[in-house]
């Protein structure tokens, strides 16, 4: 903030210091003043001029070679996800730049903050079809919050200092900035500001105190109250006032993957996961409950189910930054519009000090209901095999809700956020809106890195993991010590589920003859261990925990288990199906 | 109207003057499927601000959602949308047709006249006719003009400003002001 400010001084009596450098070495000095102390990437013809320059600051940047450009800004990703701080992806022009659409389109539907530069041909040759020539800027436009293509150097500090600005405030976002090869090379007068304001754009809006006293009235006033918390409270920082909001109205509160793990797990008001393999109790009850409280989430189509079945009975509430959000799914009764760390600060003030027992219980039945029914069957199986389910529960064991989970997507996604416990925010690190299969091998190098002090530990299904597996060798190179749990059903396993239970069983390329995982993972130098029986679980578990190093454990699991309860596609959430 | 049954919009954006921003709005049509019927951008009154004025037929849910994607793009100072009885709008025409015509001179001309369009050239080959107005207005003079042979047609895009006495301006200037 310091900095800001007397920049921001700097500014008005107009540039005072400049150096004359190209570029490149404006793009590294710029990233040293965003505090950037780590950054992603891979090299190539276009962006050598940048890497050349980064040579020279090793000492103050670390730049990491993932051994894909997807792996790369996922990495970016996961480091984002941890700091609340922008990842910072490098890519060379053409394949390179192509090679980073998965990892934006991800990053844009799930809100994390991304600077990815990318290296464009020399601007002479733009529109020549050139080696590696490629619109960038147009392929990415739909998955940017913003992207804009420099040619001249001049234009560098100011397009990067917007750049950092736009990806991290408001409704954070990946910005993409692509710059042709000879603005790289071009010397200029370079000064540096960082940027505070952009006129066309509102990143905060402003706080309508009117909506809150509507709010704090109706909530004040509410019987079944029941809040919906999604990553909105996470991004704000917000997680204290919301659990003094919780606290003090009593209210039962549910989690979208995304908002999972900004209120600690075992809250007694915390009542789980919502969703389409999300616990028993909020779906059934969001279709009972006076007045629904979104907190920073986006009601999407795999939390609300079927839309025209969804909490018709309840006054929504919805607190949210981006004002497009509000409307969009579910129609809001009282939209509160603003930061929610803001929001919820004054709702506070407002909102009497409550319990809702009576209402409380209903959830305690149905989380009864669901542990018979359930929970108790995947956590202590009685089947010879072994399940997801109890592999999280050992692990929740020895962490004691203290690691980073980062999981990939299907089944073992769904069971790891359902299970994993959290006392700590910012530690369950998925990809949520884009389901993007690969995610979780980088993005948990990219967490480690971001939180060195936290035990990290990728839970990894054995298709995922062979769509990044490459990023074994990053996390060989960087001696990241993330923790690699492969849980191996030998089957896209969650695509299978849907067959067995939509397509009669008819199991159309969801098996897989897969290779010995344990080979592969030795030839990348890290220690390995496979687990196929029970009474060897715990024991494994632990030695995975406790290895001080990187570390890759593989559980054989039952290859057609599937994940309950369900909230089958085309129904509303009341619906849910326990079994 | 309800709110489920498509109509004709006017929606109206104040914008920067940005490369690529032209493609960021109508990639959010694309992404929905919906149809611009015809797409403008203009200098507004405000000095280096752009003003887009897009047309559609779409129901005023969708539009409505539609232009709150338009507001949030980084540039875009201010959106809005209106329906068809709250703005004063225009669309251009020209029809290029064979100067053989004005061999039945009078008759031309009687059209022209009639229909509130003027010549804009008479060339050797050629004439040039030029009609602003609604949709109906250009397309009834192109129905009378069809005897004489229509070489070329054209119309420009919907043109629009709103029958409020502010309106979406103020919001900008006041933006404007702030900075
Ligand atoms: C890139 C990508 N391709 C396809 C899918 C569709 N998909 C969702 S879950 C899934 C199966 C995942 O299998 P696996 O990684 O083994 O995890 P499991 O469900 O067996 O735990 C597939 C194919 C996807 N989400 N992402
Ligand atoms: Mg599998």
């Amino acid at each position: 903030m310091k900095i800001m400010e007397s920049q921001i001084v700097t500014k008005q009596n107009k540039k005072i210091n400049t150096e004359f450098i190209n570029g490149a070495e404006a793009v590294v000095k710029i990233l040293i003043e965003e505090q950037v102390e780590v950054a992603f990437g891979y090299p190539g013809g276009a962006i050598m001029p940048i890497y050349d320059a980064l040579y020279d600051e090793q000492d103050r940047i670390q730049h990491v070679l993932a051994r894909h450009e997807q792996g790369a800004i996922h990495a970016a990703q996961g480091f984002a996800r941890v700091t609340t701080k922008p990842g910072v992806c490098l890519a060379t022009s053409g394949p390179g730049a192509t090679n980073l659409i998965t990892g934006l389109a991800d990053a844009q539907i799930d809100s994390t903050p991304l600077v990815c530069i990318t290296g464009q041909v020399p601007s002479s040759l733009l529109g020549s079809d050139a080696f590696q020539e490629t619109d960038v800027i147009g392929i990415s436009m739909p998955v940017t919050k913003w992207n804009y293509q420099i040619t001249d150097a001049n234009e560098i500090p100011e397009v990067l200092a917007k750049a950092f600005y736009i990806a991290r405030s408001g409704r954070p976002g990946p910005v993409l900035i692509d710059i042709t090869k000879d603005a790289q090379f071009q010397k200029f007068d370079y000064s540096y500001t960082c940027f505070k304001k952009i006129r066309s754009y509102v990143p905060k809006p402003e706080i309508d105190l009117s909506s809150i006293e509507k709010a704090a009235s109706a909530i004040n006033n509410a019987k079944r109250p029941l809040i919906l918390f999604g990553q909105g409270v996470i991004l704000a920082n917000a997680e204290k006032e919301f659990k003094n909001l919780v606290e003090k109205t009593g209210i039962p509160s549910a989690w979208t993957i995304l908002g999972l793990s900004a209120l600690d797990t075992d809250h007694p008001l915390n009542v789980g996961m919502l969703g389409m393999h999300g616990n028993y109790g909020p779906n059934l009850l969001t279709n009972e409950c006076d007045i629904l409280i979104a907190i920073g989430m986006r009601f999407d189509d795999r939390v609300t189910g079927n839309l025209s079945k969804y909490a018709k009975q309840a006054k929504v509430i919805h607190l949210e930054i981006d004002p497009a959000e509000i409307n969009k799914n579910v129609k809001a009764d009282i939209p509160v519009l603003g930061d929610a760390k803001e929001t919820i600060s004054h709702l506070l003030k407002l909102v009497k000090l409550n319990s809702h027992e009576k209402w409380l219980q209903r959830f305690i039945d149905c989380a009864k209901i669901e542990r018979e029914k359930v929970i108790d069957k995947e956590l202590n199986p009685d089947s010879e095999t072994l399940s997801m389910g109890e592999v999280i529960n050992i692990i929740n064991k020895h962490t004691q809700g203290d690691a980073i989970i980062v999981s990939d997507v299907g089944q073992h996604q769904m069971v790891a956020c359902r299970y994993s416990k959290f006392s700590k925010s910012k530690s369950n690190i998925t990809s949520g809106g884009l389901g993007t299969m690969g995610f979780g091998l980088p993005a948990a190098l990219g967490a480690k890195l971001g939180a060195p002090d936290r035990t990290v530990i990728a839970v990894i299904g054995d298709g995922g993991f062979q769509m990044t597996i490459q990023e074994l060798a990053t996390i060989y190179q960087t001696k990241a010590k993330v923790k690699i749990l492969l849980l191996n059903n030998e089957f896209l396993g969650m695509v299978r589920q849907w067959q067995q239970l939509f397509f009669e069983k008819r199991y159309s390329s969801t098996e897989m003859i897969n290779p010995d995982f344990q080979t592969i993972v030795k030839g990348y130098y890290i220690p390995t261990k496979k687990v196929t029986e029970r009474d060897k679980l715990e024991k494994s578990i632990e030695e995975f925990l406790n290895f001080d190093g990187a570390y890759f454990l593989e559980v054989m699991v039952g290859k057609e288990n599937n994940v309950f309860p369900m909230v089958p596609s085309g129904a509303g959430v009341s619906e849910i199906r326990l079994e | 109207m309800t709110r489920m049954q498509k109509e004709e919009f006017t929606i109206t954006a104040y914008t920067e003057n940005h490369v690529g921003l032209l493609h960021r709005i109508t990639i959010i049509f694309t992404k929905r499927k919906v149809n611009i019927e015809s797409i403008t951008a203009s200098e507004s009154e405000k000095d280096g601000i752009h003003r887009f004025t897009i047309a559609v037929t779409e129901t005023e849910e969708a539009v409505e959602k539609i232009v709150k994607q338009i507001e949030k793009q980084i540039e875009v100072l201010k959106a809005d949308y209106y329906k068809n009885k709250e703005v004063v709008q225009q669309e251009v025409a020209l029809y290029k047709i064979p100067s053989k015509s004005l061999t039945n001179g009078i008759e031309v001309e009687r059209i022209v006249r009639q229909h509130n369009a003027r010549f804009l050239t008479i060339e050797k080959g050629f004439l040039v006719i030029e009609k602003a107005g609604f949709r109906r207005e250009t397309k009834a003079l192109f129905d009378d003009l069809i005897p004489f042979g229509i070489n070329e047609f054209v119309r420009s895009g919907r043109i629009a400003v709103s029958r409020e006495e502010h309106g979406i301006g103020e919001y900008v200037e006041q933006i404007l002001s702030k900075s």
